[in-house]
Protein backbone atom coordinates (compact mmCIF):
# COMPACT_ATOMS: atom_id res chain seq x y z
CA UNK A 1 0.00 0.00 0.00
CA UNK A 2 2.55 2.34 0.81
CA UNK A 3 4.69 1.47 -2.58
CA UNK A 4 1.55 2.88 -4.31
CA UNK A 5 0.82 5.62 -2.68
CA UNK A 6 4.38 6.78 -2.90
CA UNK A 7 4.68 5.78 -6.56
CA UNK A 8 1.39 7.94 -7.02
CA UNK A 9 2.89 10.58 -5.42
CA UNK A 10 5.82 10.56 -6.85
CA UNK A 11 4.98 9.92 -10.75
CA UNK A 12 2.17 13.43 -10.17
CA UNK A 13 4.88 15.44 -9.05
CA UNK A 14 6.91 15.14 -11.78
CA UNK A 15 4.61 15.46 -14.09
CA UNK A 16 3.39 18.49 -12.88
CA UNK A 17 7.39 19.98 -13.58
CA UNK A 18 7.30 19.02 -16.33
CA UNK A 19 3.93 19.23 -18.33
CA UNK A 20 3.98 21.98 -20.70
CA UNK A 21 0.27 23.31 -20.23
CA UNK A 22 0.58 25.33 -16.58
CA UNK A 23 -3.54 24.44 -15.73
CA UNK A 24 -2.52 20.48 -16.02
CA UNK A 25 0.75 21.56 -13.82
CA UNK A 26 -1.46 23.17 -10.81
CA UNK A 27 -4.29 20.06 -10.81
CA UNK A 28 -1.37 17.61 -10.89
CA UNK A 29 0.26 19.36 -8.20
CA UNK A 30 -3.01 18.78 -6.33
CA UNK A 31 -2.85 15.30 -6.77
CA UNK A 32 1.02 15.29 -5.84
CA UNK A 33 -0.38 16.87 -2.52
CA UNK A 34 -3.06 14.49 -2.03
CA UNK A 35 -0.70 11.71 -1.89
CA UNK A 36 1.72 13.20 0.72
CA UNK A 37 -1.74 13.43 2.72
CA UNK A 38 -2.46 9.79 1.66
CA UNK A 39 1.56 8.88 3.27
CA UNK A 40 0.32 10.75 6.19
CA UNK A 41 -2.82 8.66 6.44
CA UNK A 42 -0.73 5.64 6.09
CA UNK A 43 1.35 6.54 9.11
CA UNK A 44 -1.80 7.20 11.19
CA UNK A 45 -0.94 10.95 11.15
CA UNK A 46 -4.46 11.81 10.96
CA UNK A 47 -4.21 15.10 11.88
CA UNK A 48 -1.70 16.16 10.02
CA UNK A 49 -3.25 14.68 6.78
CA UNK A 50 -6.32 16.54 7.48
CA UNK A 51 -4.47 19.69 8.08
CA UNK A 52 -2.72 18.51 4.80
CA UNK A 53 -5.47 18.24 2.48
CA UNK A 54 -7.47 21.68 4.61
CA UNK A 55 -4.68 23.97 3.56
CA UNK A 56 -2.62 22.83 0.54
CA UNK A 57 -5.42 20.96 -1.44
CA UNK A 58 -8.04 23.53 -0.27
CA UNK A 59 -6.26 26.78 -0.04
CA UNK A 60 -2.39 27.11 -1.90
CA UNK A 61 -3.37 24.98 -4.91
CA UNK A 62 -6.58 26.82 -5.35
CA UNK A 63 -4.82 30.10 -4.81
CA UNK A 64 -2.33 29.11 -7.62
CA UNK A 65 -5.14 28.34 -9.66
CA UNK A 66 -6.72 31.57 -9.36
CA UNK A 67 -3.76 33.67 -9.88
CA UNK A 68 -3.16 31.32 -12.95
CA UNK A 69 -7.05 32.35 -14.39
CA UNK A 70 -5.70 36.11 -13.80
CA UNK A 71 -2.80 35.95 -15.51
CA UNK A 72 -2.73 33.57 -18.26
CA UNK A 73 -4.10 32.28 -21.24
CA UNK A 74 -4.88 28.81 -19.67
CA UNK A 75 -4.95 26.56 -23.29
CA UNK A 76 -1.51 27.98 -24.50
CA UNK A 77 1.23 25.54 -24.14
CA UNK A 78 4.16 26.92 -22.41
CA UNK A 79 7.19 27.64 -24.18
CA UNK A 80 9.89 24.60 -23.93
CA UNK A 81 12.76 25.54 -21.33
CA UNK A 82 16.13 25.22 -23.76
CA UNK A 83 17.47 22.01 -24.21
CA UNK A 84 21.26 22.80 -22.32
CA UNK A 85 19.26 23.64 -19.29
CA UNK A 86 17.23 20.72 -18.84
CA UNK A 87 20.13 18.51 -19.59
CA UNK A 88 22.27 20.42 -16.76
CA UNK A 89 19.60 20.45 -14.50
CA UNK A 90 18.87 16.77 -15.46
CA UNK A 91 22.51 15.98 -15.14
CA UNK A 92 22.80 18.48 -11.43
CA UNK A 93 19.57 16.94 -10.03
CA UNK A 94 20.51 13.44 -10.49
CA UNK A 95 23.80 13.38 -8.80
CA UNK A 96 22.87 15.74 -5.75
CA UNK A 97 19.71 12.90 -5.58
CA UNK A 98 22.51 9.98 -5.66
CA UNK A 99 24.64 11.51 -3.13
CA UNK A 100 21.90 11.89 -0.15
CA UNK A 101 20.55 8.76 -1.00
CA UNK A 102 23.83 6.87 -0.25
CA UNK A 103 24.53 8.73 2.84
CA UNK A 104 20.98 7.85 3.44
CA UNK A 105 21.66 4.37 2.61
CA UNK A 106 24.44 3.67 4.67
CA UNK A 107 23.51 5.29 7.68
CA UNK A 108 22.11 3.00 10.26
CA UNK A 109 19.56 4.47 12.29
CA UNK A 110 19.95 3.45 15.93
CA UNK A 111 17.20 3.41 18.80
CA UNK A 112 13.97 2.88 16.40
CA UNK A 113 10.88 2.99 18.52
CA UNK A 114 7.28 2.88 17.24
CA UNK A 115 5.32 5.91 18.19
CA UNK A 116 3.40 5.28 21.95
CA UNK A 117 1.79 8.86 21.89
CA UNK A 118 -1.71 8.58 21.25
CA UNK A 119 -1.82 11.10 18.62
CA UNK A 120 -5.14 12.61 18.64
CA UNK A 121 -6.23 16.82 18.46
CA UNK A 122 -6.51 16.40 22.49
CA UNK A 123 -2.84 15.86 22.91
CA UNK A 124 -1.78 17.90 20.47
CA UNK A 125 -3.86 21.39 21.59
CA UNK A 126 -2.93 20.85 25.13
CA UNK A 127 0.74 20.26 24.31
CA UNK A 128 1.10 22.90 22.04
CA UNK A 129 -0.48 25.59 24.07
CA UNK A 130 1.11 24.58 27.57
CA UNK A 131 3.71 26.55 28.77
CA UNK A 132 5.78 24.12 30.30
CA UNK A 133 8.22 21.24 29.57
CA UNK A 134 7.46 21.03 25.92
CA UNK A 135 5.07 23.46 25.14
CA UNK A 136 5.48 25.32 22.11
CA UNK A 137 3.10 28.78 22.70
CA UNK A 138 5.97 30.70 22.25
CA UNK A 139 6.32 29.57 18.03
CA UNK A 140 2.81 29.47 18.02
CA UNK A 141 1.77 32.90 18.74
CA UNK A 142 5.19 34.23 16.33
CA UNK A 143 3.60 32.27 13.57
CA UNK A 144 0.04 34.03 14.21
CA UNK A 145 2.08 37.60 14.11
CA UNK A 146 3.62 36.49 10.99
CA UNK A 147 0.00 34.85 9.23
CA UNK A 148 -1.43 38.45 10.18
CA UNK A 149 2.01 40.46 9.27
CA UNK A 150 1.63 38.46 5.79
CA UNK A 151 -1.87 39.31 5.49
CA UNK A 152 -1.37 43.30 5.62
CA UNK A 153 1.27 42.58 3.19
CA UNK A 154 -0.63 41.38 0.28
CA UNK A 155 -3.33 44.11 0.42
CA UNK A 156 -0.50 46.34 0.55
CA UNK A 157 1.39 44.64 -2.37
CA UNK A 158 -1.77 43.73 -4.25
CA UNK A 159 -3.55 47.57 -3.94
CA UNK A 160 -4.39 49.57 -6.81
CA UNK A 161 -2.13 52.02 -6.83
CA UNK A 162 -3.88 55.16 -6.78
CA UNK A 163 -1.74 57.58 -9.27
CA UNK A 164 -0.15 60.43 -8.05
CA UNK A 165 -2.07 63.77 -9.49
CA UNK A 166 -5.47 62.00 -8.51
CA UNK A 167 -3.90 62.21 -4.75
CA UNK A 168 -2.71 65.88 -5.45
CA UNK A 169 -6.64 66.91 -6.29
CA UNK A 170 -8.12 65.36 -3.56
CA UNK A 171 -5.64 66.86 -1.29
CA UNK A 172 -6.81 70.13 -3.02
CA UNK A 173 -10.37 69.66 -2.92
CA UNK A 174 -10.48 68.26 0.79
CA UNK A 175 -8.58 71.84 1.61
CA UNK A 176 -10.93 74.22 -0.63
CA UNK A 177 -13.74 72.41 1.04
CA UNK B 1 8.54 -6.38 2.66
CA UNK B 2 8.63 -4.15 5.42
CA UNK B 3 8.58 -0.50 5.21
CA UNK B 4 11.18 1.36 7.44
CA UNK B 5 12.55 5.26 7.49
CA UNK B 6 14.17 4.48 4.96
CA UNK B 7 11.39 4.23 2.71
CA UNK B 8 10.36 7.39 3.17
CA UNK B 9 13.26 9.35 3.24
CA UNK B 10 14.16 7.76 -0.25
CA UNK B 11 10.29 8.99 -0.88
CA UNK B 12 11.10 12.64 0.29
CA UNK B 13 14.52 13.04 -0.74
CA UNK B 14 13.02 12.07 -4.40
CA UNK B 15 10.36 14.80 -4.02
CA UNK B 16 12.68 17.06 -2.78
CA UNK B 17 14.81 16.54 -6.22
CA UNK B 18 11.50 16.62 -8.52
CA UNK B 19 11.16 20.45 -6.88
CA UNK B 20 14.52 21.33 -7.32
CA UNK B 21 14.41 20.19 -11.06
CA UNK B 22 11.21 22.23 -12.17
CA UNK B 23 12.35 24.98 -10.17
CA UNK B 24 15.56 25.04 -12.25
CA UNK B 25 14.15 24.33 -15.88
CA UNK B 26 11.17 26.42 -15.51
CA UNK B 27 11.11 30.29 -16.14
CA UNK B 28 7.47 30.94 -15.53
CA UNK B 29 6.87 32.12 -12.32
CA UNK B 30 3.91 30.38 -11.15
CA UNK B 31 5.36 27.13 -11.82
CA UNK B 32 8.34 27.88 -10.04
CA UNK B 33 6.29 28.78 -6.67
CA UNK B 34 4.45 25.20 -7.61
CA UNK B 35 7.90 23.63 -7.23
CA UNK B 36 8.74 25.80 -3.86
CA UNK B 37 5.44 24.00 -2.67
CA UNK B 38 6.54 20.16 -3.36
CA UNK B 39 10.05 21.34 -1.94
CA UNK B 40 8.44 21.97 1.48
CA UNK B 41 6.63 19.03 0.99
CA UNK B 42 9.28 16.61 0.73
CA UNK B 43 10.60 18.47 4.56
CA UNK B 44 7.16 18.02 5.44
CA UNK B 45 7.65 14.46 5.39
CA UNK B 46 10.99 14.25 6.76
CA UNK B 47 10.10 15.54 10.10
CA UNK B 48 6.66 13.16 10.20
CA UNK B 49 9.28 10.21 9.37
CA UNK B 50 11.55 10.99 12.24
CA UNK B 51 9.55 12.10 15.16
CA UNK B 52 7.11 8.56 13.74
CA UNK B 53 10.59 6.41 13.76
CA UNK B 54 13.25 7.75 15.80
CA UNK B 55 11.30 9.68 18.75
CA UNK B 56 8.27 7.91 19.28
CA UNK B 57 7.23 9.50 22.57
CA UNK B 58 7.60 13.38 21.46
CA UNK B 59 5.12 15.50 19.24
CA UNK B 60 8.01 17.85 18.40
CA UNK B 61 8.13 16.65 14.66
CA UNK B 62 3.91 17.37 14.32
CA UNK B 63 4.60 20.81 15.67
CA UNK B 64 7.42 21.87 13.08
CA UNK B 65 5.03 20.57 10.12
CA UNK B 66 2.18 22.64 11.59
CA UNK B 67 4.17 25.48 11.45
CA UNK B 68 5.74 24.78 8.30
CA UNK B 69 2.33 24.45 6.79
CA UNK B 70 1.28 27.97 8.39
CA UNK B 71 4.88 29.27 7.05
CA UNK B 72 3.94 27.92 3.20
CA UNK B 73 0.78 29.34 3.15
CA UNK B 74 1.61 32.78 4.05
CA UNK B 75 4.65 32.53 1.80
CA UNK B 76 2.42 31.38 -1.13
CA UNK B 77 -0.06 34.39 -0.73
CA UNK B 78 2.80 36.79 -0.56
CA UNK B 79 4.28 35.48 -3.85
CA UNK B 80 1.11 35.19 -5.28
CA UNK B 81 0.50 38.85 -4.52
CA UNK B 82 4.00 40.02 -5.49
CA UNK B 83 2.91 38.22 -9.20
CA UNK B 84 -0.18 39.92 -9.89
CA UNK B 85 1.27 43.49 -8.99
CA UNK B 86 4.26 42.15 -11.38
CA UNK B 87 1.64 41.31 -14.07
CA UNK B 88 -0.17 44.47 -13.59
CA UNK B 89 3.12 46.48 -14.52
CA UNK B 90 4.79 44.09 -17.11
CA UNK B 91 1.92 42.27 -18.41
CA UNK B 92 4.02 39.23 -18.34
CA UNK B 93 5.12 36.40 -15.56
CA UNK B 94 8.21 35.28 -17.11
CA UNK B 95 11.46 35.75 -14.92
CA UNK B 96 13.45 36.58 -18.11
CA UNK B 97 11.33 40.16 -18.55
CA UNK B 98 11.53 40.90 -14.96
CA UNK B 99 15.54 42.11 -15.09
CA UNK B 100 14.94 46.02 -14.04
CA UNK B 101 16.73 44.89 -10.99
CA UNK B 102 20.19 43.81 -12.59
CA UNK B 103 22.99 46.02 -11.79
Amino acid sequence: MFFLIAAFTLITALMSVTEKKIFRAAIYLLFSMMGVAGIYFWLNYDFIAAVQIIVYVGGIVVLIIFSIFLTQQVGRAMEKPKRLRVSFSLLAVLFAFAFCFIIIWQNEFTNVEESSVELTANTIGEQLLSLTGHGYILPFEVVSMLLLAAMVGCIVIALKQVPVTVLKKEKQNSTLS
Amino acid sequence: MEVGLTHLLFVSTALFFIGVFGFLTRRNMITMLMSIELILNSVNINFIAFNKYLYGGNLDGVFFTLFLIAIAAAEAAVAIAIIINLYRSHSSIDIENADEMKF
